[in-house]
């Protein structure tokens, strides 16, 4: 029996290694700002069809190095990052920065561990991917199926960040801030005063409708202080890249609806299901994937609201 | 509690591989079952996920929960409601109801809510207070897989009664785990009571709808902490006791299924008593109490 096994495992291995040494093709990137590349995500839920490449996802070219911005929702759509990166500039990649914690920016990370490269990010984001992390990994080998998940593991980030940071890549300071829960308790944002651009993680949506995993309160608080970031475009965790500040309008205006229509529920003394089928439904016209998320959204800022 | 299910699982992987035996050859089956043994022990809990649908956990809880007690078909006494699918996984609204007719001498004692696909299956068991005429219990659980929940009535004539529905776990980033760590912390132990009106029935009537919360971060305990590199211990609220006066209204033992911030929502009949009163306990064995003035007008 101990051969049959050890011959089944060698077949896995083997099978393994040839799909990790296959070529990956480039994801297409575009230079947002001098030194500055973007990968806009599909605006769609993670599935086996798009190897969960539904974030947007970046990078940073500096003097002396490279900083990655999420890393994608599969380890292939991280290595097709890898490979934009190396066939624009053959510096070092020397940071992964994850802006949170969730599979679409995470999943890639696997991609990135070569010598030398430090991972990055909020100072809760260790504990959010070890309790989240086994979950993500079940859930997701279901939703997106085995091909999609090959090699995808959680790489926490080794350097923390409790504030404010700044990270030198040469000529080119970012400085990487810490916000309060938010959009996660994770959240994570990277300015880069040079060009004056944001990269604003899932704190900033458009299109996209918002996703809300962290405090619906604390994210109403965080736009207003966000919108004083002295930028110009902000790359937003889903939707296009926009001029800055106005692109906080119209999440803005769905989180303050989605708030004040639940504030109205629980004051009534509606039970939680009601808001899941009502909360915010003045706004479903206005975003892409509102159905997907639109009562989960209600049903967590209930869960909030009801503590007040 | 948190190994509770690998065990399970290669029990019941044995199981079916027994069960196989016959419908396959030999030689190929047992490959396939060193194979899914093994998948169960260096994979652990990626497993199941897989392949939700290959196993039914649920004889193995009869026999775990209920002593392989007979279980007869609850259609009549005892409803269970939640969405067909999970909107967040850490948050999932369920509802239980009891159903027996007005003049049924039989009373419900104890309702079992078991969500067969989760670590900890037995999310809560609650004993509805004698004298309290309890007919409707909502709370919310987490919700790990696409899975059967059963929920058990157990009737004074010492019987037991099931009834099931199916949920299909969330997709997109939500998890079984806390959403603001910060906050979670800050609210432990906090208690809050709240009496609903019901529609349609006067405060003569004594029916009442009323909700409890309890601040608690309900920790799976499946989680490692980063620092010491060692496994949190589980900490969650695992007795509920509510008073009027001094009857028993209903009680609740918990499991790590029910979400964060415990949260019951239920109706009773009042006795007439001035007082409500919480008791609740948590696995590290702090003691959270509180009463409160009942409104007597019924709202």
């Amino acid at each position: 029996m101990a051969h049959r096994v050890s011959v089944l495992a060698l077949l896995v291995v083997f099978a393994a290694s040839t799909l990790s040494q296959a070529k990956a093709q480039e994801l297409p990137v575009s230079e947002v700002a001098p030194g500055i590349f973007v990968h806009l995500g599909q605006t769609a839920l993670m599935t086996g069809e798009n190897d969960g490449a539904t974030a947007n996802v970046g990078f940073i070219i500096g003097d002396s190095a490279v900083a990655v911005i999420d890393t994608g929702g599969s380890v292939r759509e991280g290595q097709q990052l890898l490979a934009a990166i190396v066939a624009r500039t053959d510096k070092p990649i020397r940071y992964v920065i994850y802006t949170h914690g969730h599979p679409d920016h995470v999943f890639g990370g696997a991609a990135f561990t070569g010598d030398g490269t430090v991972f990055v990010g909020h100072r809760n984001l260790p504990q959010a991917m070890a309790a989240r992390g086994p979950f993500y990994l079940d859930a997701f080998r279901r939703i997106m199926g085995a091909p999609s998940m090959e090699g995808v593991r959680m790489i926490p980030p080794t350097r923390l960040v409790d504030g404010t940071i700044q990270l030198d890549l040469g000529s080119r300071i970012l400085t990487l801030r810490s916000w309060p829960a938010a959009h996660s308790d994770s959240d994570l944002t990277v300015l880069d005063a040079q060009t004056k651009t944001l990269f604003a993680g899932d704190l900033v949506f458009l299109t996209h409708v918002p996703v809300l995993d962290g405090s619906i309160r604390g994210w109403l608080g965080v736009i207003d202080e966000l919108g004083t970031v002295p930028a110009e475009r902000v790359v937003p965790g889903h939707g296009p890249v926009s001029e800055w500040p106005g692109a906080l309008d119209g999440q803005r205006r769905y989180l303050g609806t989605l708030a004040s229509d639940v504030r109205k529920l629980v004051a009534r003394g509606e039970p939680i299901t009601v808001a899941a089928d009502t909360a915010a439904a003045s706004e479903r016209s206005r975003w892409q994937l509102f159905d997907d998320y639109n009562a989960r959204n209600a049903t967590t800022a209930f869960s909030e609201i009801e503590w007040e | 509690m948190g190994i509770a299910r690998p065990m399970r699982y290669i029990h019941g992987v044995t199981a079916r591989c027994r069960k196989g035996l016959p419908a396959m050859s030999g030689r190929r089956f047992h490959l396939l079952c060193v194979a899914s043994l093994l998948g169960v022990v260096l994979g652990a809990r990626a497993a199941p996920a897989a392949t939700p649908e290959a196993y039914d956990p649920w004889p193995g809880l009869v026999q775990d929960i209920f002593n392989n007690r007979p279980m007869n078909d609850g259609a009549e006494v005892i409803a269970i409601e939640m969405p067909y699918r999970a909107e967040d996984a850490a948050i999932v609204p369920v509802t239980l109801r009891t159903k027996l007719p007005l003049g049924d001498s039989r009373r419900v004692r104890t309702i079992t809510l078991v969500i067969d696909q989760n670590p900890a299956p037995m999310a809560a068991k609650f004993e509805l207070g004698p004298d309290a005429n309890v007919t409707e219990i909502s709370t919310r659980v987490r919700v790990n897989n696409y899975t059967d929940v059963h929920a058990v009535a157990e009737l004074s004539d010492g019987k037991l009664y099931v009834t099931k529905t199916y949920v299909k776990a969330s997709g997109g980033c939500s998890a079984p785990a806390t959403k603001n760590a910060d906050e979670a912390r800050s609210r432990l132990g906090q208690m809050r009571y709240r009496q609903f009106a019901r529609a349609g029935q006067g405060a003569a009537s004594g029916a009442r709808e009323a909700q409890i919360m309890i601040g608690h971060p309900s920790h799976s305990g499946l989680q490692m902490d980063q620092v010491t590199q060692l496994y949190i211990p589980p900490f969650f609220v695992n007795q509920l006791r509510l008073w009027q006066d001094d009857s028993l209204v209903l009680a609740m033992e918990g499991g790590i299924s029910i979400s964060e911030d415990p949260n019951i929502r239920f109706t009773y009949v009042s006795n007439g008593a001035k007082r409500f009163r919480a008791e609740a306990r948590d696995t590290e064995g702090h003691l959270f109490q509180k009463d409160w003035q009942v409104d007597a007008s019924g709202m």
